[in-house]
């Protein structure tokens, strides 16, 4: 395996350092360290952040591998300076067996790029009817610890109940999508004055918010951990902020594309720039896009604690199910490649956040909801070489080249965003350098 | 005008334009060769991916009458049912060499989506998109009101005062979208009346008033009272709780239709459910224009086809 010497790299907490990184893990920190053999990267002007970790990730293998597989989705990730990723259960099989997750985290092991963690289903085929083999999947190889229905909404309350308490016997969380689905039927964006003009049915604020109070509560009657999904209203935060002062055990995540795009890119802004067009399907997404009132809570929420976590929902799709009429369009963006700068862009060009928050809420604070292990003391001497190497002061024009995986249903191409991320290190060994992804033979190879 | 796709910013000039280019094209039907050669060698391609005899039907005469070609494609029993998505039918059309496409379509967006997305050059009007917009609706609409109102003096003049009211489903109502931006940008007042559930989210932020009672609205005097259908697919999806109670509430029965002023006209886009939202003797009343709005849809049409296919500015060329 490579040894690394990265000379200079600014860390979150603002202290400037050299990182020796050998046999997968830092072995020396200080300054001008100096080794014979190590690969030497000049980080003078970047800064060093944890391997972020993406608690909520489409990776689309099994079964759906004309939108993405785990090799394309943990490259589109490696991209975005991640080192780990959660793949949800919404696949063909879905993972709802101990065959199924496995499967997936070896072909993560396999290509190197990232460590995937699979989340398993909480019920059979993501059906909502019976509970899925979660024992089975949390003692398996894939060890897992998170459970979701995403896509889906555990809607039925006893199923949902009984998940919490099950869960929790494996030190598991369930990670709810919260989306009442006869208040949602139908529904194609965010209900409002704007959804009324435009003639889509409305999702309903109340649908989302309705689903997490009633979680929060069946969390504290029964003491479990739950992790609400893409939180994306400022109503739900309320619910959120009311439930940790009880002190019910609840973490909350948000997505980039929460944090900075509003319904009103729905309408069309016609004035021929890369967002000229109305009813581009883009922007449909899965909690829908909301009020700005909606991105300046979310902000907060983040900043003060109330949301734990930044999580991307990259969802993948093909081309043709964007291209079409709105109604006929698929949910979902991709948002790996794009999470770090749009986090940039949202919270921390705006002050909201500096950088050891950012290490926290994509990296610390995603790894304990996951239990996934090595992310607790990042740069320190004897943890594993997680880490990505950032110019936050670069700017670009985001555009397909930018996009790693299968997916090019980026809601950011042709928009200036901030930051650059020059290397992802995944356990000792480079998946990005000079800006660049590394061949599955290097990466296999360390 | 290189596209017609919505009434949300559609100009006062440009409006009142459109609607004297209209009375240009009114005046040809009564010659004795109703039609013009302007079109000719032109090819109008009606793309209906939902059904609707009668707007097709108005689109159609209208090309004929500006002697263009018209190619009709229709949903039922086409590709669209095998799976064939909008971008490919639209390109497979505009291959077969088009200059403008008439588009139906039940997702709302459609025809915003094909005008801005490049797949093909033909211009596009709107005849319809989901619960979105219909914007010759709404056109003829202003058409018959200014007629009614103002008969030969029509032209140039707009609906500045003049009051609408509009019933009934809100919500779904293309038809409604349309005429609220465009009355009101002709200086028209419209109100609107439904049950809660039939008024969208948001509708305090249109440039409207609301309300829920039929009866008062009608003690207003309104110059217009606009009936619209009742999709039989809301009967049952606890908008209201039975068609009797609709209609006890907020149809115009023969009893409302003896309270409506003298002057008010009772207008309905059709095609109507009778003794639902409307009355058999309302409709057929001698205050009802229902008729004449299919009349005038027509010539709405071709001046609207005339207007997108020589890409004219429609004031140059009604001044």
């Amino acid at each position: 395996m490579t040894t690394i010497l990265i000379r200079g790299a600014r860390l979150p907490d603002a202290t400037t350092t050299d990182l020796l990184l050998e046999g997968g893990v830092v072995t020396e920190r200080g300054t001008s360290l100096s080794h014979r053999d190590a690969t030497v990267i000049d980080a003078a002007g970047l800064l060093a952040l944890p391997g972020l970790v993406d608690l909520h990730t489409h990776l689309r293998e099994p079964g759906f591998e004309q939108s993405e597989t785990v090799l394309t989705g943990t490259r589109a990730a490696a991209a975005g300076g991640f080192t780990a990723v959660h793949a949800m259960a919404n696949t063909s099989p879905v993972a709802d067996t101990a065959g199924v997750v496995e499967q997936v985290a070896s072909l993560g092991a396999q290509h190197g790029y990232a460590t995937v963690r699979p989340i398993g289903a909480v019920t059979v085929g993501l059906a909502g009817e019976r509970l899925s083999e979660i024992g089975a999947m949390a003692r398996s190889r894939a060890a897992v610890r998170v459970f979701s229905d995403d896509g889906r909404c555990v809607h039925d309350a006893l199923l949902m109940r009984r998940a919490l308490e099950y869960v929790a016997t494996f030190d598991g969380v369930v990670a709810q999508h919260a989306q009442e689905p006869r208040l949602t039927e139908g529904a194609q964006m965010n209900e409002g004055a704007l959804s009324s003009e435009l003639g889509l049915a409305g999702w309903p604020a109340v649908a989302e918010e309705a689903i997490i109070a009633r979680d929060v509560l069946l969390a504290d009657a029964v003491g479990a951990r739950l992790h609400v999904c893409h939180v994306s209203t400022a109503g739900s935060v309320e619910v959120v902020r009311w439930a940790k002062a009880r002190g019910i055990r609840v973490t909350a995540e948000v997505t980039p594309h929460h944090l900075l795009l509003t319904e009103q890119l729905i309408a069309g802004s016609g004035d021929g720039g890369p967002y000229s067009h109305g009813y581009d399907a883009r922007f449909k997404v899965n909690p829908p896009l909301r009020r700005d009132e909606d991105v300046q809570a979310l902000r907060a929420a983040l900043a003060d604690g109330t949301i734990d976590i930044v999580a991307t929902d990259h969802a993948p799709h093909p081309i043709e199910t964007k291209e079409c009429a709105w109604q006929e369009a698929s949910f979902g963006m991709v948002g790996l490649e794009s999470a770090l700068s749009v986090v940039q862009a949202a919270v921390v060009d705006s002050g909201l956040l500096d950088w050891s928050d950012v290490a926290r809420v994509l990296s610390r604070t995603p790894a304990e909801i996951g239990r996934l292990a090595g992310y607790d003391a990042p740069f320190e001497v004897g943890s594993p070489a997680h880490l990505t190497l950032v110019d936050p002061s670069a700017s670009r024009v985001f555009d397909v080249d930018a996009l790693r995986g299968k997916g090019l249903n980026s809601p950011y191409l042709g928009r200036t965003l901030p930051g650059r991320v020059v290397a992802t290190i995944h356990g000792g060994v480079p998946t990005v350098l000079d800006g660049e992804l590394r061949s599955p033979e290097e990466v296999t190879h360390g | 005008m290189r596209h017609l796709l919505t009434t949300v910013g559609l100009e006062h000039d440009q409006a009142v334009s459109i609607l004297d280019v209209a009375e240009d094209m009114a005046d040809v039907a009564t010659r004795a060769v109703p039609k013009l050669p302007t079109l000719r060698g032109r090819t109008v391609a009606n793309l209906f991916f939902e059904d609707s005899t009668r707007t097709r039907l108005s689109f159609e005469a209208a090309a004929k009458r500006l002697s263009a070609d018209v190619i009709t494609f229709s949903a039922k029993g086409s590709s669209v049912s095998k799976g064939e998505s909008l971008k490919d039918t639209a390109q497979t059309i505009a291959a077969m060499g088009i200059d403008a496409v008439v588009l139906r379509h039940a997702a709302s967006g459609a025809a915003e989506v094909l005008a801005g997305s490049g797949w093909i050059d033909a211009a596009v009007v709107n005849a319809g998109d989901g619960t979105h917009q219909h914007p010759t609706q709404g056109l003829l609409d202003a058409y018959t009101l200014r007629k009614t109102l103002h008969g030969d003096g029509s032209r140039g003049r707009d609906l500045d005062g003049v009051r609408v009211t509009i019933v009934g489903d809100i919500l779904h109502s293309r038809v409604a979208r349309s005429n609220v931006w465009l009355l009101t940008t002709l200086g028209a007042q419209v109100h609107l009346v439904g049950p809660r559930t039939l008024l969208p989210t948001g509708v305090d932020t249109w440039p409207v008033t609301t309300g829920t009672d039929l009866d008062a609205a009608i003690a207003e005097r309104p110059d217009a009272i606009m009936m619209l259908r009742v999709q039989q697919e809301r009967m049952h999806a606890a908008f209201f709780p039975h068609e009797r109670e609709y209609t006890s509430a907020w149809g115009l029965d023969d009893a409302r239709l003896e309270r409506l002023a003298t002057d008010t006209i009772v207008m309905h886009p059709g095609p109507m459910n009778r003794g639902l939202e409307i009355s058999a003797r309302a409709a057929d009343s001698p205050r009802s224009v229902i008729l004449d709005q299919v009349t005038n849809g027509v010539s709405i049409r071709m001046a609207v086809l005339y207007l997108v296919l020589s890409g004219s500015d429609p004031r140059e060329v009604a001044a």
